[in-house]
């Protein structure tokens, strides 16, 4: 498969060596025609936008366009908002961080086609509580774009009012799930609310809301210019578009890099990491989708394809696309530890099967990594984490699960060394005594 | 109309209205559904997930059944019915997970538990949970917080439900309770370590599925399965709560609520709840005379002989108290008169024309105002008065309903839109009212306090007049537990207390002890439980039954006559107090026409019919016969709390744990933040 060529990048200063400055994002093509793309209306915005198959880019991959369309038909009495998630929290995803901080002006645009096209006159965009220096450079490019008219009262002209508020977090991960991250706005405690009902049908205070993730949106401008077809061209049926990968880990140049969708893993680690650190050959694990979806040993690495319905049927996800490599120096049991201790300090403590089993799936895994359990403990936080999966209220227990369920799927046999080498080594104490 | 909905529980075909959840419907059809967080009459929270129900065809992990309507179902791929189902694999194994999983971090000190017994946690472990346990690790401990006098607390038990925060926030008004710290670390805390200050705090005992939350003056008493139970009637205030009174041989261990929907629905104040240590002390077990200004013990024939000594030649006259049931004071009645004696109840010197039921007792009810679209309080203070009926006020304003107050500057757990203390104020706002309320949709609540003397008359016509033109309600709310009853019996007389007590020569106090008698040359009767006023100041001192020792019939204040039971005997000598009245019509050779409980009561009935349909509210129509148009409503309106709420009857005064609350609400500023 052939890379992303330059003209088909969206994010053409995803490393800030630009002019990040309004004047510099025009010269690179943002704000052209807006207006006259506002003209075509709401809802040609909304079937270019499902025509183009852009899949949500928050991590589950829900079709944008349909998601869009849910929202209903504006009404005097309720007004509808737009909200965009940049609470970019989960570990190994840096993704939004250098589109907000180096490329702002595609998503403040993305933000006024959306909100446009669903019928909302206010954005919110909830920036994650560590992100100071992002938060400075998109609270600069809003107001640029205030100062030159292409927000406020009339948009661009176009007569649509358009406001759009950067609301600051306070750094909690499970903020970023999209209820919490309502009742967060509405400056309650972030725990994630019950669906039904739907943020389309009551989000923000009780209004219709769509929740977005960053990148989802701040595509949307060069989609509507360049055509849905252009965008579907790219990558695989289904798995279509380009997307902005964090490779972290163990590879030689860790990077932030738009690729095409349905990139090879071996490609884009390869071209644009400088390779697995010692080699492919170093390669143990990989996480191909930010912490909470499951690992994939090596052997699958080989044919690994970066989209949503090949890792899906791996039994792993894209999630943010953030890949974390791990090679044959990584202690894989101690990596997936280190996520399950995680979890556990970011669990709202709302629901019981999250509250009470990430501290338990923790413990567990804190004593596989030193090889203190018994063996038939490995099946019982494979059913424990089956126990958390699908009964809490938000995805965050599912997410706990995961890279556990992950790790005993393919790790196992080194569960089960480990447990052995230390039981050897407790039979020469006895014995030494 | 209801918007029916067909759909499949556990493959039978039921038709349920679609606003329902899942959880409602399944209760509806008699399938039980295991729940800790989920309470009707709370919020839902959805996070206990003990619910969770397998919806067909839905995405392939349960669904939180408190919290799914029925309307959300869809149906099936080829429009097939929805289904749900509440006994497959999957429900099953997901409440067995739920229950382990709260279970880990639970003590097992069930033996040494208050709860034990009666453990939402206990029994849906036997019935949902698993026999073992695969938890190795160390349990959480939780540090305990001090909520007071009555809630204690042991956190460590606690299962996060946020049911006690839900109630504190949504019933009680005060945001006081909450949740800090995330995941495994979060807990229960009271706002800046403070005690509570909710009259309705005891609720929080009952609410609390687990043992984290339990009564601390009933603490390691008593187990509930030693416990005798009996439904009674509340008398601390005049809403008439719907009790149970748990006992153990000749003592009251505690008291909780019974669900009525039309008067206290599930809960009752602290009073109501923690008043038992009251009973069992400065009670009045034996007779005592007077005796050279010495008051002595005797037997009960010295003590009629004394009064019949007395009584010879001399005027009676007769008061009663606001703890009496109807028999007593009906009783009483008929002996007073067949002595040529008068009697009155009304000691506050209300002037009620008690030809006309309405005029004390209104036309409306407790549950109108959860219908009214506005509400107005006129000179009562509804948490004072009873912190039960406040909540119920409370919640119509969540719902929406405008609220206005006119009265003394009083703490209120709901906002106003009008909100005054002057009769003129008042006179304005109802003649605006009365062009812009639509028919029906008004209620006002007034206190009894107001309504005495002149300008109460001329306020209770003005009222009652709105009422009319506007086809609305009103009711009157009373400050004792039967002062609706002993109007309704006639215990009235028409020259007022005031020249009764002046006129007569022997007074005989029916457990009245709000203030002292006037003494001079007169002979005192005291009848009642408690030594309190009113029996320092007795000349005879009769020793009655308290509401728990006798079974009586109480009319609350809207109306409702309600039969409360027997618990315990009367301690001592003490007797009940029917029975002290008609012995003593046989020392004084009168008789009462009755023998037995059974032949009182079938006199009463016989006079006042309406009396024998306990529970049942007799409609009362509005009369109105004065021209209000000559009269103009002027000054301010009475203050209704002048004593302390802990202190407003003798059993509570002679409470420890009304005593101890009532220091801690003197000492404590309160900070009046009306929760939304």
């Amino acid at each position: 498969m052939n890379l992303l060529d330059d003209k088909d990048r969206i994010f053409t200063n995803l490393y800030g060596k630009r002019d990040r400055s309004l004047k510099g994002a025009k010269d690179r093509g943002c704000w052209q025609g807006t207006k006259n793309i506002l003209k075509k209306g709401q809802s040609w915005i909304v079937e270019e936008i499902k025509a183009s198959g852009l899949r949500g880019r928050g991590g589950a991959g829900f079709p944008t366009g349909l998601k869009w369309s849910f929202m209903p038909e504006a009404k005097e009495e309720k007004p509808s908002y737009l909200v965009i998630n940049a609470d970019e929290s989960e570990p190994g995803t840096c993704k939004d961080r250098e589109i907000m901080r180096h490329d702002p002006h595609h998503l403040i645009e993305g933000a006024l086609f959306a909100g446009f096209a669903m019928g909302a006159h206010v954005t919110y965009i909830y920036i994650r509580g560590e992100y100071v220096r992002e938060r400075e450079a998109l609270q600069c490019a809003i107001d640029e774009a205030y100062d030159s008219g292409l927000l406020g009262k009339n948009a661009c002209k176009s007569g649509w009012a358009f406001d759009v508020i950067l609301h600051h977090g306070a750094g909690a991960y499970i903020c970023g799930e999209e209820t919490a991250l309502l009742e967060s706005l509405e400056g309650k405690k972030g725990m994630p609310r019950m669906k039904p009902p739907f943020p389309a049908g009551a989000g923000l205070y009780g209004c219709p809301t769509t929740v977005n993730n960053v990148e989802s949106i701040a595509v949307v401008p060069t989609i509507l210019r360049r055509g849905a077809g252009w965008f579907s061209s790219i990558g695989r049926p289904n798995n279509v578009g380009t997307k902005v990968f964090a490779i972290s880990g163990h590879v030689n140049y860790p990077c932030v890099v738009e690729e095409a969708m349905s990139i090879p893993l071996k490609e884009l680690i390869e071209k644009h990491c400088g390779g697995v650190r010692g080699g492919w050959k170093n390669l143990k694990a990989i996480i191909p989708g930010g912490a909470s979806v499951p690992l994939l040993p090596s052997s699958l690495c080989d044919n690994a394809i970066m989209d949503f319905d090949w890792l899906k049927d791996n039994q792993s996800g894209l999630g943010t696309a953030a890949v974390i490599v791990m090679d044959n120096s990584a202690d894989v049991i101690k990596a997936i530890w280190r996520l399950s201790k995680f979890y556990k300090h970011e669990s709202c403590g709302q629901c019981t099967p999250c509250r009470e089993g990430t501290g338990w799936m923790m413990r567990v895994m804190e004593r596989l990594v030193k090889g203190e359990a018994r063996i038939e403990e490995i099946d019982m936080l494979h059913k424990v984490s089956k126990q958390v999966e699908g009964h809490t209220i938000c995805a965050l227990g599912d997410a706990a699960a995961w890279p556990i369920q992950g790790l005993i799927r393919h790790f196992r046999s080194e569960l089960e060394q480990r447990i052995a080498e230390r039981n050897k080594v407790e039979i020469k104490y006895v014995a030494a005594e | 109309m209801e918007d029916l909905k067909k759909i499949l529980i556990n493959g039978n075909e039921v038709e349920v209205e679609s606003s329902l959840t899942i959880l409602q419907a399944c209760e509806q059809h008699g399938i039980e559904i295991p729940r800790f967080c989920y309470h009707e009459r709370l919020s839902i929270a959805g996070n206990c997930r003990m619910c969770l129900v397998e919806v067909v065809g839905g995405p392939p992990k349960p669904a939180a059944s408190c919290a799914l309507q029925v309307k959300d179902l869809r149906p099936g791929r080829n429009g097939e019915m929805p289904e749900v189902k509440t006994n497959s694999k999957m429900v099953r194994q997901a409440r067995e997970g739920v229950m382990e999983f709260l279970l880990i971090n639970h003590p097992l000190d069930c033996p040494i538990c208050d709860q034990g017994g009666e453990c939402d946690l206990q029994d849906q472990a036997m019935a949902y949970g698993l026999d073992f346990s695969r938890y190795q690790e160390s349990k959480r401990s939780v540090e305990d917080i001090n909520l007071g006098p009555l809630v204690k607390t042991s956190m460590t038990r606690c299962i996060s439900c946020t049911r006690c925060v839900r109630f504190m926030t949504e019933v009680a008004g005060v945001s006081e309770l909450g949740q800090t710290g995330r995941g495994e670390d979060s807990e229960i805390i009271s706002y800046l370590g403070a005690s509570l200050s909710s009259e309705l705090q005891g609720n929080l005992i009952d609410l609390c599925p687990v043992g984290a939350l339990t009564s601390k003056p009933y603490a390691f008493t008593a187990r509930p399965w030693e416990l005798d139970k009996t439904e009674t009637i509340d008398v601390m205030d005049s809403l008439g709560s719907n009790i149970r009174i748990d006992s153990k041989g000749s003592r009251i261990m505690r008291i909780t609520p019974i669900n009525n929907d039309e008067i206290n629905e599930e809960w009752i104040s602290d009073k109501t709840r923690f008043i038992w240590d009251g009973l069992s002390r400065q009670r009045l077990d034996s007779p005592y005379i007077r005796v050279k200004g010495k008051l002595i013990k005797c037997s009960w024939n010295d003590a009629f002989c004394t009064i019949k000594e007395a009584l010879k030649g001399k005027k009676i006259g007769a008061i009663c108290g606001e703890l009496q049931p109807i028999e007593s004071i009906f009783a009483l009645r008929n002996l007073v008169g067949s002595l040529g004696g008068k009697t009155e109840c009304r000691i506050d010197g209300a002037l009620f024309w008690n030809k006309n039921r309405c005029d004390y007792v209104g036309n409306g009810s407790f549950a109108d105002i959860d219908k009214c679209r506005t509400i107005t309080i006129i000179g009562c203070d509804p948490n004072f008065q009873s912190p039960v009926l406040n909540s119920r006020v409370r919640r119509a304003w969540l719902r929406g309903a405008e609220i206005n107050y006119f009265g003394d500057k009083c703490e209120l757990s709901f906002e106003t839109i009008c909100n005054e203390s002057s009769l003129e104020k008042l006179n304005k706002f109802l003649i605006k009212k009365d062009k812009v309320i639509n028919d029906g949709d008004h209620l006002i609540i007034l206190g009894r306090e107001n309504i005495s003397g002149e300008s109460g008359k001329i306020l209770l016509e003005k009222v009652k007049n709105f009422c009319i033109n506007k086809n609305s309600k009103f009711i009157i709310i009373h400050s004792g537990a039967n002062s609706v009853g002993a109007i309704d019996v006639g215990f009235t007389s028409d020259v007022g207390c005031q020249k009764l007590l002046e006129s007569s020569d022997v007074i005989f106090n029916l457990g009245f002890d709000e203030m002292e008698l006037p003494k001079k040359d007169k002979l005192l009767i005291y009848q009642g439980s408690h030594g309190d006023v009113g029996a320092a100041n007795a000349d005879v001192i009769l020793p009655g039954a308290a509401y728990t020792e006798e079974s009586g019939i109480f009319v609350n204040s809207e109306g409702r006559p309600q039969m409360s039971n027997r618990v315990i005997f009367p301690p001592g000598d003490a007797k009940e107090n029917w029975a002290i009245i008609r012995a003593l019509s046989s020392e004084l050779g009168i008789d009462l026409n009755f023998n037995n409980l059974v032949d009182l009561r079938n006199e009463i009935y016989k006079e006042y019919g309406f009396l024998s349909e306990t529970n049942n509210l007799q409609e009362n129509q509005i009369k109105s016969d004065l021209d209000i148009s000559k009269f103009q409503l002027k000054g301010e309106i009475k203050a209704v709390v002048t004593k302390s709420y802990f202190f407003t009857n003798p059993i509570a005064r002679a409470s420890e744990t009304m005593a101890e609350l009532d220091k801690l609400k003197s000492t404590k500023q309160k900070k009046n933040v009306i929760s939304v």
